[in-house]
């Protein structure tokens, strides 16, 4: 072939500029955008310290049983002994502060609250991740059908998220949920916590993919007359390698940003359902039950609604800050 | 390749889009109505015309990327018009594109390597000597370095790109390429390489080319066939040394009057257009550019002029009152204002024989139409 | 115009329609019988059997819902027991209340639109404007300060900051009252003193939304070549701003207040039950604790109605903010 590569390569030399000297040569490897993002989060010390915190979290939670061991108090024990005899107040200052109960007790109940925070984190934290897991998987497939096929497919996904959205979703879960739970089981019988942490996630998913699902759809749209996308069809490729090879990939940080934003969204959303009545029962350690519980302690324990409050607050601005320094690392043209 | 049968064959094929504005009027975009050409193995057609007249239209129907409204194509013999994805699949391999943005055209979060090598995995083949050597090879074919096999295309440059976009072209070995607009995003510097290289390619591999463009000095440069396009139509069709030097519709003598020339300083031979392109919602009654053409009668507006082939000749026009004779320098300086339609008798008589290529002699330029293989020749003086 | 304008209304209705028959079906056919909910305490079985004759439940379903929306439609005759003739809207009879629903959606409506239209005018003007200073004051410390403000905003929870707010004003300073709902038109100071508390807190959570969302379209818009050519052509800052570039801005603005908006007039459940106020989300909780499902089925259809219109009036503003917009 009589072609003028040498043309070519010395232009292609030129145009990269730099890194064309014959040492550095071998190990031509390019860095993708996602490195890149990584790269940048690195950098950015917001993530970093958003991050860390996160991992804390997740650690904590995920070793739950091992601190209550090492801390010598389960979930369930109660210490009634240590409640005034009146009206269950803990005896002591800030709530019952002391060494053996670092956060103090429970008033009424008598039981330990950091080990319940503990626990309450688990419980918290499964759920948010799972119920955003389930709903951005569900939200990206139907964003990216309705996007990419469009028409009918495209009117009917859309007004299906127009009536979820419609939904007064408070009212709904609040209706749902014991419905659900006498669907399963009887009147008078014990409903294990796995179901209710189940039904809780199921919920959550069904109607939190809606966003996901905008999101999504109005990438896909703007992709999916991109000449590259055309360049795929032209060589013959089906819909499984336009939907998964071509379009995902470049749309994987939107979502990756909209899923780390959709988890402390559940984490509140629990504690909301939980403030309203419905959700665990209080066998299961939640931070929506413990601050539904303490609000009713607002002035007579302060304590106690200041640890669950505090730190539900930092764990969701965690999530926040680090899904804001995410959004900023993927896509460097918003913001900062 | 005279007499062959068409690699490419193209009857009536058009493209109307529905629009619907207000309540009712729905209207439709003519954007291609009706074209007729043919392309042999091995040759090189260009298409051009303004922006709008339906050359990329053109373009993505003749690789299916948009369903033909009317017409047929086929190609090498098979009806490809109607043809399913599964039915297509094999005539993939000979018939592809290549995009006029190499900024968009190349997936951003694929590796040239995974980008080049797309064709030969979503087609499940795998050449001797395995996918990455063949990519490397096309890569070297293309004029970049194998060993940028690994990078993203957001390290290269523009010219790089599109050859990355060439190479991807290539990779399944093809007899036709449809170029939209390969070069017209490229800096003048850098369009002349991708030029040259395509034509190297075409020569090596015999490749058949559809070359849209709107660069007509690029298209002298690259193809051997000219077919001119304005509002969905062709207007005039032949051989590159016929439409450039002697083209016979008014629309092909005003689009070469705007080359800008060097060597002719001001606005002498430039004929100007009056008015803008009519909308293809609602084309011109006959022919379609009467309504800018200064030699329009009432003909034109009742009876739509066919393309057909004057005097034997290979050099098709669709016009009621074809020009004749060579583009003279100062061109038919009839300004287009002027709607005499005795103006352009003027040019008959040129005042300079400025080609020198052509025979000044202009008593029936059609019949000196000079056989494909000198224009082959000419074309070669033109390039080099 | 005409003819989008028909078809949002026709995909509209037919929301509010699925959105009625889904909640009809669920609490008819799951497993939980309304009219034991529905009749007080200690409810003998023969007057159960009234209610169930009463309320059309041993009619078919499809009975009984195309009763319920020709009761909406045209009004329907209820029976004695429950009030007699029924004028449409006609939204039933509530047992557990012992009035008509529609009675207590008069009641309960205003204390809802009390609470959120003013909240919703100062959550969009603290969002925007926190949003467009930081934008303009990029990287300065004003800048930090919005930023961190509507972080903290977003990661607050409603019933915390009630709780807090109420701590504070009410129970230990004593400079607002216990928060209550009095008409505005009786006593417009007694109003506002009432309920300021529930607009401050769900004005802090919102309007951090806002201010996130608006800055960064705004910063977005200010790069963007118009807003050059603007300025390039001596058009003073605040114009170029003003005009131009916060209507850019403000689009996605718009979409999402559209939402919330619509969202939070179908009933702030969370705010009325934390600051004790009775609107149509304490309503519906009630409701649905009580298994009163007449009520339950009209806040529901209430809520969809109030999101399913502002979605509407959203995509009229787009295009009278967005020229770009094309409506068809």
């Amino acid at each position: 072939m009589s072609l003028s590569p040498i043309e070519g390569v010395a232009l292609a030399e030129i145009e990269s500029g730099g890194d064309g000297d014959a040492p550095k040569r071998r190990g031509v490897v390019g860095r993708s955008p996602g490195q890149l993002a990584v790269a940048r989060l690195r950098r950015d010390r917001t993530a970093r310290v958003s991050g860390a915190l996160l991992v804390f979290f997740v650690v904590v939670a995920l070793i739950a049983p091992l601190l209550s061991m090492l801390y010598g108090v389960g979930p369930g024990e109660d210490f009634k002994g240590k409640l005034d005899r009146c009206c269950g107040m803990p005896l002591g200052y800030l709530g019952g502060i002391s060494g053996d109960h670092w956060f103090g007790l429970e008033p009424g109940t008598g039981r330990d609250i950091f080990i319940r925070m503990v626990y309450g984190l688990r419980t918290s934290l499964l759920i948010a991740f799972s119920a955003a897991l389930l709903s951005t998987a569900l939200g990206v497939t139907l964003g990216v059908v309705a996007g990419y096929l469009g028409g009918w497919v495209d009117a009917v996904v859309t007004w299906i998220t127009d009536l979820v959205l419609a939904m007064p979703f408070l009212i709904i879960a609040l209706a749902l949920m014991p419905t659900l739970v006498l669907r399963f089981y009887g009147e008078r019988d014990a409903v294990p916590e796995a179901f209710g942490v189940a039904m809780l996630i199921a919920i959550f998913a069904v109607f939190g993919w809606t966003s996901t699902a905008r999101l999504v759809r109005g990438q896909v749209i703007t992709l999916r007359e991109r000449e590259f996308v055309e360049a795929a069809r032209a060589s013959g490729a089906g819909l499984g390698h336009m939907l998964f090879r071509q379009l995902l990939p470049n749309i994987w940080a939107p979502i990756l940003v909209a899923f780390s934003l959709a988890v402390p969204q559940f984490i509140t959303s629990e504690a909301a359902l939980a403030f309203i009545g419905v959700g665990l029962t209080d066998e299961t350690p939640s931070f929506g039950r413990m601050i539904y519980r303490s609000l009713d302690y607002l002035q007579t324990d302060p304590a106690y609604v200041f640890f669950p409050g505090v730190t539900i607050f930092a764990l969701v601005l965690a999530f926040n800050l680090f899904g804001d320094a995410l959004r900023d690392a993927l896509d460097p043209k918003s913001s900062r | 390749m005279s007499e062959t049968e068409p690699l490419l064959r193209v009857r009536g094929l058009a493209k109307h889009f529905p629009v619907r504005t207000g309540l009712r009027s729905k209207g439709l975009v003519r954007a291609v109505d009706g074209l007729d050409f043919d392309v042999r193995a091995g040759e090189t057609l260009g298409l051009v015309g303004e922006s709008g007249c339906g050359k990329t239209t053109t373009g993505r129907m003749l690789v299916r990327l948009l369903a033909p409204s009317a017409g047929t194509i086929e190609f090498a013999g098979r009806d490809i018009t109607h043809a399913r994805r599964r039915e297509l699949r094999p005539l993939r391999q000979d018939l592809q594109i290549i995009f006029q943005d190499p900024y968009a055209s190349l997936n951003p979060r694929h590796t040239v390597g995974r980008i080049v090598a797309m064709p030969l995995q979503v087609n499940g083949i795998d050449p001797p000597g395995g996918v990455r050597k063949r990519v490397q090879e096309l890569l070297e074919l293309v004029g970049l370095n194998p060993e940028h096999y690994n990078r993203y295309p957001h390290e290269f440059s523009g010219g790089q790109r599109q050859r990355v976009g060439i190479a991807r072209a290539l990779a399944l070995r093809p007899k036709l390429i449809v170029a939209d607009e390969p070069v017209s995003a490229l800096d003048v510097s850098i369009q002349a390489q991708v030029i040259n290289l395509l034509r190297d390619l075409q020569r090596d591999l015999d490749l058949a080319f559809v070359f849209i463009a709107h660069d007509l000095a690029v298209v002298r440069h690259f193809c051997q066939r000219v077919a001119v396009m304005y509002l969905g139509r062709i207007v005039e069709i032949g051989d590159r040394a016929d439409i450039y030097e002697r083209p016979q519709h008014p629309y092909t003598r005003a689009l070469l009057s705007a080359i800008p020339d060097v060597t002719a300083l001001g606005p002498a031979g430039r004929i100007r257009l009056a008015g803008d392109v009519p909308t293809p919602l609602d084309p011109p009654s006959g022919c379609r550019f009467r309504t800018r053409c200064w030699k329009a009668q009432d003909i034109c507006a009742t009876e739509e002029p066919a393309l057909v082939a004057r005097d034997g000749g290979r050099q098709a026009t669709a016009c009621h009152f074809p020009e004749s004779g060579p583009v003279a320098a100062g061109g038919p300086a009839v300004p287009a204002e002027s709607a005499d339609p005795a103006g352009p008798a003027v040019p008959a008589v040129p005042a300079v024989p400025a080609v020198p290529a052509v025979p000044a002699g202009s008593a029936a330029p059609a019949e000196s139409v000079a056989p494909a293989g000198s224009v082959g020749a000419s074309g070669e003086e033109v390039a080099k | 115009m005409a003819r989008f304008l028909i078809k949002r209304i026709f995909s509209a209705t037919l929301t509010l329609f699925v959105v009625s028959v889904l909640t009809f079906l669920m609490f008819f056919a799951l497993p939980r019988d309304p009219v034991s909910g529905m009749c007080p305490k200690n409810c003998n079985p023969e007057r159960l059997e009234r209610v169930r004759q009463e309320l059309g439940l041993r009619d078919p379903l499809v009975t009984q819902y195309a009763g319920y929306m020709k009761g909406i439609v045209t009004g329907r005759d209820l029976g004695s027991a429950q009030g007699g003739r029924c004028d449409a809207p006609c939204l039933g009879w509530s047992y557990v209340a012992n009035e008509a629903v529609s009675d207590t959606i008069a009641r309960v409506l205003p204390v809802t639109l009390s609470i959120v239209i003013p909240a919703a005018v100062l959550w969009l003007l603290l969002g925007v404007g926190l949003g467009m200073v930081s934008a303009l004051r990029r990287g300065t410390w004003v800048d930090r300060a919005a930023i961190g403000f509507s972080l903290t905003g977003a990661s607050l929870q409603l019933y915390f900051v009630g709780a807090v707010l109420l701590l504070v004003f009410v129970y230990t300073t004593r400079l607002l009252p216990v928060p209550s709902y009095t008409s505005i038109f009786d006593n417009p100071l007694k109003w506002a003193s009432g309920l300021v508390l529930a607009w401050v807190a769900l004005a802090f959570l919102f309007s951090a939304i806002y201010a996130r969302l608006s800055r960064a379209q705004m910063l977005e818009t200010l790069s963007e070549d118009f807003v050059r050519t603007a300025r390039a052509k001596g058009l003073a800052k605040p114009q170029v701003y003003g005009r131009h570039a916060l209507r850019a801005a403000i689009t996605p603005v718009v979409t999402i207040a559209g939402l919330d908006v619509g969202g939070a007039l179908g009933g702030t459940v969370i705010t009325e039950l934390t600051f004790g106020l009775t609107g149509l989300g304490r309503t519906a909780v009630d409701a649905v604790k009580a298994g009163d499902l007449p009520t339950i089925m009209a806040t529901v259809l209430i809520a969809a109605f109030f999101v399913v219109v502002a979605n509407l009036v959203v995509d009229l503003l787009y295009a009278a903010i967005d020229p770009r917009v094309r409506l068809g």
